[in-house]
C-alpha cells in the first residue's frame, strides 16, 4: 500500500471522450435544449474541479475517512473450488460505507453540487444502492434529496426504501412504463427540466449525456486502480481476467479502466440474461441490443425495429435496464472488452455459493459477475487468476433470495433441500 | 416529391397578415386509434387551427407530462407504427390542405433512417419536423435530409438558452422557432410563464423566423396573452385531455377538440 494513496486520479492514461463526448461512435449529448445549460455547467464545473487540488484533497479525505477506502481485496479459495481451481480474488466494494461502489461517484458529485451552489439533488435508483448512497451524501452535506425509483423496485428493494427515508430523502415510486430503472430515469429527467435552477441530477451510472459517462467513470476509477495495485502486491502479477456485472455499467467501468492499457488482461462484463436471452425476458443490452439513443447518449439499447425501447427483465433491480454506458459499447465494438449474459438462476446459485463457502453475501447484481467468474475460471483452469468486482452487499436482497430459495419459516423444507445441494450450486447453469 | 415547408410558412405569415397569432395544435398519432387520431386532427383544423403537429408516440417520452404519456401508452398498446404516423400526416393534410408537422423523439427517426424518414414524410405531404431531444449540434445529417426534401426543421428554445445559443439554434432552424414558455415538461398550467415574453424577445433578436410559444397553454385567455407577444400559440395537452375525458365516445371527444380549437382561435385574435 502506498503511503499517500491518491484516490481521485481522473483519467491519466485511459480512453478520453472527444470534446463532444464521443467514445468512437458512442456517447454524445442528446438532450432537450432546456437541459443544455445545466449539463454544460456540470461539465465546466467538473473541469475546474479536476484542476483544483483542494477538490481532490477533499474527495480523498472523504474516501478514506468516510467511505473506508481502500476497500479490501479478498481471495476466495473455497468458492474457487467451483471455478476450475483458478485463483479468484474479490474487490470488496461491498465493504464501503452504504454497502456498494455507488458511494464513490456520489461523494464526487455531491462535492460538485456544492461547488455549483445548488441546494437540491435528485437521483434515480434501481436496486436502491445509488439512492441510498445519494441520500447519505445529501444528509452529510445538508442537501435536499428526492429519489426516483420504479414501483416494481420499491417493492423488491423495500429495505433500501426505508434506508433512504431514514436518511431524510423523499422517495417517489414511479408508476409509468415498466416501473423499473428506465422509468425512474425518465421521471428524474422530467423533474430536472422543471427544477434545474437549484437542482443537480446526481446521475448514478456511466450512461446519460456527456459528461456523465466520463465523470462517473472517473469517480469509480479508484476501484481498478486499487485492485490492480493490491493484486500485484499479493500475487506479483496481473489477473488473466477482470470481471464485473453490467447494468448501466458503472462498477465495471470503474474496474476496467485501470486495466485498459494492460492488453493481456481480458475484461469481461456480465449482463443479466434474466430467464434466458432467447426468451426475450432479459436485460442483456450489449448481447442482444442495437445502437440507439436512450437517456441522452448513443449506445447499445434494447429496442424494437422502430426505435421503441423494449421492457427489460432481470431478477436484479440494479441491472434491469435496457441501456448501457457508451464506453462499454465502444469497448465491445473495439473488442477490448467482452460481454456475456448470465441468467437469474446462475446468478442466484453463485450468490448462495459465495455465501456458504466464504461467508460473504453478495448483492444479486454482483452475483452475476460471480457466476461469470465461475465459468471463466473453468475455462482458464488451475493456472488462471480471476479478479471480480464484488460491487455490493446482499442485505437488500434477502427478501428476494429468501423467496427464491424458500428460506422463510413456512418454506423450511425447501430451505433444507437447498442446504443439501448447496455445495454444487455453482454448477447450476 | 417535395415537402410542404412553404405551406407552413404561408400559414404563419397569413395569420400575421391578419394581425393575429397562428394557432398550432398538437395531437398524437394513433390516439385513441389511428383513424380516431386523423379525425381529431381534422376536427382541430375545422375548429380553427392553422397548423397541426402530429406526435409520434414513444415508449420513453421524457419531455412529456402525464396527459401525453397516457396517450402515447394507449397508441403504442394499440400497435401504432411509423407507417401509421405517416398515413395520419397524409390523410389529415389531404382532407384539409393545411400544414402538418411531425413531432418526435429522435431515436425512432435515427432507427428508421434520417434520409428515409425525411423522404417518406415529404411524400406524405408533411411540412416538417420538430425533434425536441435532438440538439442543434447533433442535427446536421437530419437538416441536410430535411432541406433536400422541402421540410422545415423546427428547433425548440428554452428560457435557459443563452443568447449565443439562441443565435446558433435559430440559424440552423426553419419554418418557425418553438419557444418553450417555461422550464418543464408538457402539460397544462394555471399560468403561462412570465419568462415566455422575454424568451420571444431574445429569440427575435437573432432571427427573422416566426416564434411560436408552447408548453402550458390550455385556454383562450392564455392564448390571447401569448398572442400578444408571439407569432403563434402551441397547444397540446389540453387537446389530448379532451379526448381522454371523452374516452367512451369519440364523437364527443371530437366535438370537444373542435370546440377547444374554436375557443383558442378566438383567443389568438385578441392580441
Amino acid at each position: 500500500m502506498s503511503e499517500k494513496p491518491e484516490f481521485f486520479l481522473p483519467d491519466p492514461d485511459g480512453v478520453v471522450p472527444s470534446p463532444e463526448g464521443y467514445f468512437g461512435a458512442f456517447g454524445g449529448k442528446f438532450i432537450p435544449e432546456a437541459l443544455v445549460a445545466a449539463v454544460d455547467e456540470v461539465a465546466a464545473e467538473y473541469e475546474k474541479a479536476k484542476a483544483d487540488p483542494a477538490f481532490a484533497a477533499e474527495l480523498n479525505d472523504l474516501m478514506v475517512n468516510y467511505t473506508g477506502r481502500p476497500s479490501a481485496l479478498t481471495e476466495v479459495p473455497r468458492f474457487a473450488e467451483s471455478a476450475g481451481g483458478a485463483r479468484v480474488f474479490l474487490k470488496r466494494e461491498d465493504l464501503n460505507h452504504t454497502g456498494s461502489h455507488k458511494i464513490n461517484n456520489v461523494l464526487g458529485q455531491a462535492l460538485l453540487t456544492k461547488r455549483m451552489g445548488k441546494t437540491r439533488v435528485i437521483a434515480e435508483t434501481g436496486a436502491g444502492q445509488h439512492g441510498v448512497a445519494t441520500a447519505t451524501a445529501c444528509a452529510l452535506f445538508g442537501l435536499e434529496c428526492t429519489i426516483y425509483m420504479g414501483e416494481v423496485d420499491t417493492e423488491r428493494q423495500a429495505l433500501n426504501v426505508a434506508r433512504m427515508r431514514m436518511l431524510g430523502a423523499e422517495v417517489v415510486a414511479v408508476t409509468s412504463g415498466s416501473r423499473t430503472l428506465k422509468d425512474a430515469i425518465n421521471e428524474a429527467f422530467r423533474d430536472w427540466v422543471a427544477n434545474v435552477d437549484r437542482t443537480h441530477y446526481l446521475f448514478g451510472t456511466v450512461a446519460g449525456p456527456h459528461p456523465f459517462p466520463a465523470l462517473v467513470r472517473d469517480f469509480h476509477r479508484v476501484i481498478g486502480v486499487e485492485a490492480r495495485r493490491q493484486l500485484l502486491e499479493r500475487t506479483g502479477r496481473l489477473p488473466d481476467v477482470a470481471v464485473a456485472c453490467v447494468g448501466g455499467g458503472s462498477n465495471a467501468m470503474g474496474l476496467f479502466h485501470a486495466f485498459l492499457p494492460d492488453q493481456d488482461v481480458r475484461l469481461v462484463g456480465c449482463e443479466p440474461a434474466g430467464h434466458g436471452v432467447e426468451t426475450g425476458e432479459h436485460a442483456a443490452t450489449l448481447t442482444a441490443g442495437e445502437p440507439g439513443i436512450l437517456h441522452g447518449s448513443r449506445s447499445y439499447v434494447l429496442q424494437d425495429d422502430e426505435g421503441q425501447i423494449t421492457e427489460p427483465y432481470s431478477i436484479s433491480a440494479g441491472l434491469d435496464y435496457p441501456g448501457v454506458g457508451p464506453e462499454h459499447s465502444f469497448l465491445k465494438d473495439s473488442g477490448r472488452a467482452e460481454y456475456r449474459a448470465v441468467t437469474d438462476d446462475a446468478a442466484m446459485q453463485a450468490l448462495r455459493l459465495l455465501s456458504r463457502t466464504e461467508g460473504i453475501i453478495p448483492a444479486i447484481e454482483s452475483a452475476h459477475a460471480l457466476a461469470g467468474a465461475l465459468e471463466i475460471g473453468r475455462e482458464l483452469g488451475p493456472e488462471g487468476l480471476v479478479l471480480v468486482n464484488l460491487s455490493g452487499r446482499g442485505d437488500k436482497d434477502m427478501d428476494t433470495a429468501a423467496r427464491y430459495f424458500g428460506l422463510y419459516d413456512d418454506g423450511a423444507a425447501e430451505g433444507a433441500a437447498a442446504t443439501s445441494t448447496g455445495a454444487g450450486a455453482g454448477d447450476g447453469q | 416529391m417535395s415537402g410542404n415547408i412553404a405551406l407552413l410558412e404561408q400559414a404563419i405569415a397569413g395569420a400575421r397578415a391578419e394581425n393575429r397569432a397562428a394557432l398550432v395544435a398538437y395531437l398524437p398519432a394513433g390516439f385513441p386509434t389511428v383513424d380516431g387520431g386523423i379525425a381529431a386532427i381534422t376536427a382541430a383544423f375545422e375548429g380553427g387551427a392553422d397548423v397541426v403537429e402530429v406526435g409520434l408516440p414513444h415508449s420513453d417520452p421524457v419531455l412529456d407530462g402525464p396527459v401525453i404519456q397516457t396517450a402515447d401508452d394507449i397508441a403504442l398498446k394499440n400497435g401504432v407504427r411509423i407507417a401509421d404516423v405517416l398515413r395520419t400526416v397524409r390523410e389529415a393534410h389531404a382532407a384539409t390542405g393545411k400544414p402538418v408537422l411531425v413531432m418526435t423523439y429522435w431515436n425512432p427517426v435515427d432507427r428508421y433512417g434520417a434520409e428515409r424518414f425525411a423522404a417518406d414524410l415529404a411524400e406524405a405531404g408533411g411540412a416538417g419536423c420538430i425533434l425536441p431531444d435532438l440538439p442543434v449540434e447533433e442535427s446536421e445529417a437530419w437538416r441536410k435530409a430535411a432541406e433536400q426534401h422541402g421540410l422545415a426543421t423546427v428547433f425548440v428554445v428554452a428560457p435557459s438558452s443563452r443568447d449565443e445559443r439562441l443565435a446558433k439554434i435559430t440559424a440552423a432552424g426553419s419554418g418557425f422557432v418553438y419557444a418553450a414558455s417555461l422550464m418543464g415538461v408538457t402539460g397544462t398550467r394555471v399560468s403561462v410563464g412570465a419568462q415566455a415574453a422575454d424568451l420571444v424577445r431574445r429569440t427575435r433578436a437573432t432571427t427573422e423566423l416566426p416564434v411560436c410559444v408552447g408548453l402550458g397553454v390550455s385556454n383562450a385567455e392564455q392564448a390571447a396573452e401569448v398572442a400578444g407577444f408571439a407569432d403563434g400559440v402551441i397547444v397540446g395537452s389540453a387537446f389530448v385531455k379532451r379526448l381522454l375525458d371523452h374516452g367512451d365516445s369519440l364523437d364527443e371527444g371530437l366535438a370537444a377538440v373542435r370546440e377547444l380549437a374554436a375557443d383558442l382561435a378566438q383567443g389568438v385574435r385578441k392580441r
